[in-house]
């Protein structure tokens, strides 16, 4: 389908539904949709899965989803940082569940789903907990664990320009996990600083091409401090 | 099964300062080296690669020619290493997306990493990302895709816990990050070779090779 401009946020995450896998794209505060998410607390959608790379810095963010009670479980690669209070708080208390996988992984496994891998092996994490449960197989004399795609029921990601048709463009190391997402999830929904009329970003520089973006809103960029976030 | 004599004692001083550790590993990286140094303490290395090494710097979060850290107006939201600290950018520099940036990893095109550890075995098992404690909130980030992924994997650490339990070890105890993906483990009082036939030293420092052993309870293949 091709891709919608929302006027507002809360019109961009309009629909989701409780129980959503709801992909959250960001490295700390690099890249994350803060109005969508924002939007999202609005909008009232709970018992989410929210699958992203850490699980909240400071109160923003992600971190004002998880402490408005609206997530069921987080999977991701680092929950654990100087400012994940929220979190942490919450998984002390057994309110929230969590899935650590590492890093590499977690992009693999979103990069799969949007790809129709239906599953692959990995050397990564063999022979550790993280590979408890798991099949494993030995391929070229190296122990490889089998693992399953992550798909979402919608992608919330922030991309640094946009043009009327959906094609993004990310900024410097903003681009983390937002074009992996954007492939994995039944609604993609970005956040952009800009929206350009079709033809005026240069074809060769795309990252993520408009047939993966459902719904575009424009969001002026938040100059985030990062100073002590880890 | 090992030659004699190849260590080098350096027992005319004290032991290697964090900075003079990471002064001593920056030796190391081969010059035209694509690197990813870890999350605190091997960061340090950054400052000891001289200009002219061509040595590239890789950061997880998508980026290939990583600059030193970002001051004043250089500061960036969009521009972090992987540990959030601002950062700059080289001439050269490249970004791209996570499943790329940690694809590079496992498929063997990073040539060397340095992580900092908890505990490393005689044959390499890492372990750096879990206490074990029931408390703690697990966190591994990227640490597994690392030491497997990388064709060097090097260790910066302490040698002895603030107790002074070695952190050197017939075996883990903490939750392993990796199995045997340790080449060369470098500390305040050594630096070590680690692989199947077990634990070689190759440097001591404020130490001699025959205390270390003592110290570690280990025999050394010196």
């Amino acid at each position: 389908m091709t891709t919608t401009i929302a006027e507002t946020a809360d019109e961009a995450v309009a629909g989701i539904e409780d129980g959503s896998t709801v992909l959250v794209g960001g490295f700390g505060l690099a890249g994350m949709p803060f109005d969508l998410i924002d939007a999202l607390i609005r909008q009232g959608a709970g018992d989410l899965t929210v699958v992203s790379n850490n699980a909240g810095n400071g109160d923003v963010g992600l971190a004002a989803l998880l402490a408005a009670g609206r997530v069921r479980k987080v999977i991701c690669s680092f929950p654990r940082q100087s400012d994940s209070y929220v979190f942490d708080e919450l998984y002390r208390a057994g309110r929230v569940g969590l899935e650590v996988v590492p890093q590499g992984t977690l992009a693999e496994r979103m990069r799969a789903a949007g790809a129709g891998i239906g599953a692959f092996y990995s050397p990564v994490g063999a022979g550790t907990p993280l590979a408890d449960g798991k099949e494993t197989r030995e391929i070229d004399g190296r122990v490889h664990v089998l693992e399953h795609p992550i798909k979402g029921d919608v992608a919330l990601i922030s991309a640094h320009r946009a043009d009327t048709v959906g094609n993004l463009v990310y900024r410097r190391t903003a681009r983390n996990f937002g074009p992996v997402m954007a492939t994995a999830a039944g609604t993609v929904v970005a956040q952009v600083a800009g929206i350009v009329p079709a033809g005026e970003i240069d074809p060769e520089t795309v990252i993520t091409p408009g047939i993966y973006v459902d719904r575009l809103v424009r969001a002026e960029a938040r100059r985030l401090t990062v100073q002590g976030a880890r | 099964m090992t030659t004699a004599a190849t260590v080098v004692e350096h027992t005319g001083r004290g032991p290697l300062t964090t900075e003079e550790l990471a002064a001593r590993i920056a030796r190391d990286i081969p010059a035209g080296s694509y690197v990813n140094l870890g999350i605190g303490q091997p960061t340090r290395i950054a400052e000891h690669l001289s200009a002219d090494s061509g040595i590239v710097l890789h950061t997880e979060n998508g980026m290939l020619g990583m600059g030193p850290a970002a001051t004043g107006d250089e500061i960036d939201p969009d521009l972090t290493n992987a540990g959030k600290v601002p950062v700059t950018e080289l001439p050269g520099a490249a970004y791209f997306h996570h499943a790329d940036s940690f694809a590079m990893m496992r498929g063997g095109h990073l040539d060397v990493c340095v992580l900092g550890a908890f505990q490393v075995s005689h044959h390499g098992d890492l372990a750096n990302w879990h206490t074990g404690d029931p408390d703690a909130v697990p966190a591994v980030g990227g640490a597994m895709d690392l030491a497997v992924g990388a064709r060097q994997v090097l260790v910066m650490m302490k040698l002895f816990t603030r107790d002074g339990t070695p952190k050197l070890v017939p075996a883990c105890t903490y939750p392993l990050t990796g199995a045997a993906c340790v080449h060369r483990v470098y500390t305040d009082h050594g630096v070590f070779a680690t692989g199947p036939d077990g634990l070689r030293i190759l440097e001591t420092y404020g130490v001699t090779a025959a205390e270390l052993g003592e110290r570690l309870s280990v025999e050394l293949r010196i």
